[in-house]
């Protein structure tokens, strides 16, 4: 039998969401740990092995000093490194703090700001090359397993760029903007969730980040007939992804 | 016997980012003393100004991926008090079915993956599955359970989606309920056995006479509502919460460390909740506490395993009652916006978390207040380890650091949440 390929999970400024998603595979978790050698998990294993790895998924965007001098020394010693998650990818729900002047935020919390080491949070690839993305707030199980299958036949992953849009067309959804005014992001929003809440009569937030070359300023404009105000519709955009390209004029930036 | 100093600067099988440094000098006295909680700070209270109540619940939500149900939970019902609204029993009955499907989840998850492989001497569960398969597999498997309610009840398990202020956007499908409510019941023997097997486990003989506080409620087992209880007679209001507990920093952790006022340092959690609240336990699981061998009201810390484990029992059976009892019938959400303020403190799996927002007139949140359950516990488990450490100083340099860790893991921080 070939090699199993080393797997490492890291942790940087997020909620451990992403990486429980890997726990969540319950079905077929012993299976992985038979076809991957997951070397470096410091939420499940007490001996880490600090080495080389041939994959590092890294969940959780950069908002200290010490974590950019973290991420860099990950890119080093990784072959693929993958940016798992919204929060990776763009900072996510975290980075709307970053239209807050760093002070005001600080002292909002904390009586001595000295002691405290933070930054405006950004994904990884502010700072490292990224070779792939995983999107979502968690990404879905299925995407999950898709990339790790597609590690094993040393295939590109077949990852969804088309919206949400598409998935509700799939589940018979009818559309909640045209049928019932509702402010949807599924238009501007990357699939992969299965268009989870369309499907259970609420509106997409957004929460797989931007499609691929999605028209936000159409949708925006959209939002402003059915009646949202300017600061609401920027609400919706600075949210999962306001520091994105394709999301970053809607959401004020 | 020398200087010791114990330093452990990414504790393991934990959730986020925690150091522990203990140093202790030659005549075994504690010297200095840190659970160093260096995880990056997100800030939600600043962050949450500005934003629409309703979207609170779901920005709340990633707090945390491990218990993102309580923190749903607990916004709503902090700006459900703010704005005034009762919610229907059914919206009740559901998001307890949801919070109760989160506590097995996570308390499962702390049990076999995280607590476990401590206990039976393996450095993970991935080593442990080699020699015991059989016993992960059923970790897998009631892991599994807690998730597919969540699923089912709230749309998706981590970061669930359709609940929302004042009910459900959908409700969840009668024929999906009854196929949880099969595997609730043949999960049953699984729970007496998690109960039989961390009943067995030794455990460090460590007591520590500290105040124990959770919600409590005459009625049921309480999760989502009840008065805020305590050991030493506290007995308080959610909605005065800020009258009793205060928070500080310290200079070596992003966490801020909660006491009550006056007095010190307290501890929440699942043997907290069995402490204070057996008498709602459900029968079968207070018949597996006797059967267990294990007097409560207990205060040895790592007992908190098998309180985990008797509450499973208990979980298992008040969602079963809950499931035979609820109509899924559809119900009107609307309500007036309004401003003003509400707190709410609800049982997360670790325990107690409080939430408190200020809103205006326009719905806008303008003032955030959240004490995760890991912030509650922080301060006593410095207070926890500072006497424990005496009691280990004969053992080999590796196992008493294997201890402190054990004593830290029987909390089951979560990291990322105590700092938000």
């Amino acid at each position: 039998m070939t090699k199993k390929p080393k797997i490492a999970i890291f942790k940087f400024t997020g909620c451990a969401g992403c990486q429980l998603e890997i726990l969540h595979l319950e079905e077929i978790f012993l299976d992985l740990l038979e076809l991957f050698d997951i070397s470096y998990w410091v939420m499940v294993k007490r001996k880490n092995d600090e080495k080389e790895w041939d994959i590092s998924l890294v969940e959780g965007g950069i908002s200290t000093p010490e974590e950019i001098e973290e991420i860099k020394q990950i890119r080093k010693k990784t072959k693929l490194l993958v940016a798992f998650g919204d929060c990776a990818i763009g900072g996510c729900i975290p980075s709307i703090r970053n239209w807050i002047p760093q002070m005001e935020t600080e002292v909002q919390v904390y009586p001595d700001t000295s002691l405290i080491h933070s930054m405006k949070v950004s994904g990884i690839g502010e700072y490292v090359k990224v070779d792939t993305i995983l999107k979502g707030c968690p990404p879905h199980r299925e995407t999950i397993v898709e990339f790790l299958k597609s590690i094993l036949l040393k295939i590109k992953p077949r990852l969804k760029h088309h919206p949400v849009c598409v998935e509700c067309k799939f589940r018979d959804n009818a559309c909640l903007i045209t049928s019932k005014k509702m402010a949807c992001m599924g238009p501007v929003t990357s699939a992969g969730c299965g268009a989870i809440c369309p499907s259970l009569g609420r509106e997409c937030e957004g929460c797989f980040g931007p499609m691929s070359n999605p028209n936000s300023s159409a949708l925006a404009s959209i939002f402003r007939d059915i009646g949202l105000s300017d600061i609401d519709i920027q609400r919706k955009f600075r949210k999962y992804s306001g520091m994105s390209p394709e999301f970053k004029k809607e959401a004020g930036y | 016997m020398g200087e010791t100093t114990i330093n452990v600067n990414y504790l393991a099988r934990v959730e986020g980012r925690g150091a522990l440094n203990i140093s202790i000098s030659k005549d075994g006295r504690v010297e200095d003393l840190q659970f160093r909680i260096y995880e990056p700070p997100r800030f939600f209270e600043s962050f949450l100004i500005g934003r629409k109540y309703y979207e609170i619940m779901e920005l709340a939500s990633r707090i945390c991926g491990i218990c993102p149900v309580a923190h749903q939970i607990t916004a709503l019902r902090a700006i459900e008090n703010a704005l005034g609204i009762e919610p229907s029993q059914q919206t009740k009955d559901l998001r307890k079915l949801m919070a109760i499907s989160a506590h097995i989840q996570s308390n499962v998850l702390s049990m076999y993956f995280l607590s476990l492989p401590d206990l039976m001497g393996y450095e993970s569960v991935i080593e442990m599955a080699k020699d015991h398969l059989e016993l992960v597999k059923r970790g897998l498997k009631l892991k599994k359970l807690g998730n597919d309610i969540t699923d089912i009840v709230g749309g998706r398990a981590v970061h669930p989606v359709n609940a929302v202020v004042n009910g459900f956007t959908a409700l969840p499908r009668h024929d999906k309920m009854q196929s949880i409510r099969k595997r609730l019941v043949e999960a049953k023997q699984d729970a007496y056995n998690t109960v039989d097997l961390f009943s067995k486990l030794e455990i460090p003989d460590f007591n520590r006479n500290c105040e124990h506080m959770a919600i409590s409620d005459k009625k049921e087992y309480a999760i989502n509502h009840g008065r805020f209880k305590s050991t030493e007679g506290l007995d308080i209001d959610e909605m005065n919460y800020r009258d009793y507990i205060i928070e500080k920093q310290v200079f070596y952790s992003t966490a801020l460390h909660s006491q009550v006022k006056n007095r010190g340092s307290f501890m929440v959690g699942p043997l907290p909740r069995v402490n204070i609240n057996n008498g709602q336990l459900s029968s079968d699981a207070r018949d597996a506490m006797k059967r267990s061998g294990v007097k409560f009201p207990n205060y040895n810390p790592f007992v908190s395993h098998l309180a985990r484990a008797i509450e499973l029992i208990h979980n298992l059976d008040e969602s079963i009652e809950i499931i035979d009892r609820i109509p899924l019938k559809e119900e009107s959400r609307d309500f007036l916006c309004k401003a003003g303020f509400g707190a709410a403190i609800t049982e997360a799996p670790r325990g107690s978390l409080y939430h408190s927002y200020e809103i205006d007139n326009n719905g806008v949140i303008r003032k955030a207040d959240l004490v995760p359950p890991t912030a509650h516990n922080a301060y006593n488990i410095e207070k926890d380890m500072n006497e424990f450490i005496k009691t280990i100083l004969n053992l080999p340099k590796d196992e008493m650091i294997l201890k402190c860790e054990m004593l830290i893991r029987a909390y089951d921080p979560c990291i990322s949440c105590s700092t938000h």
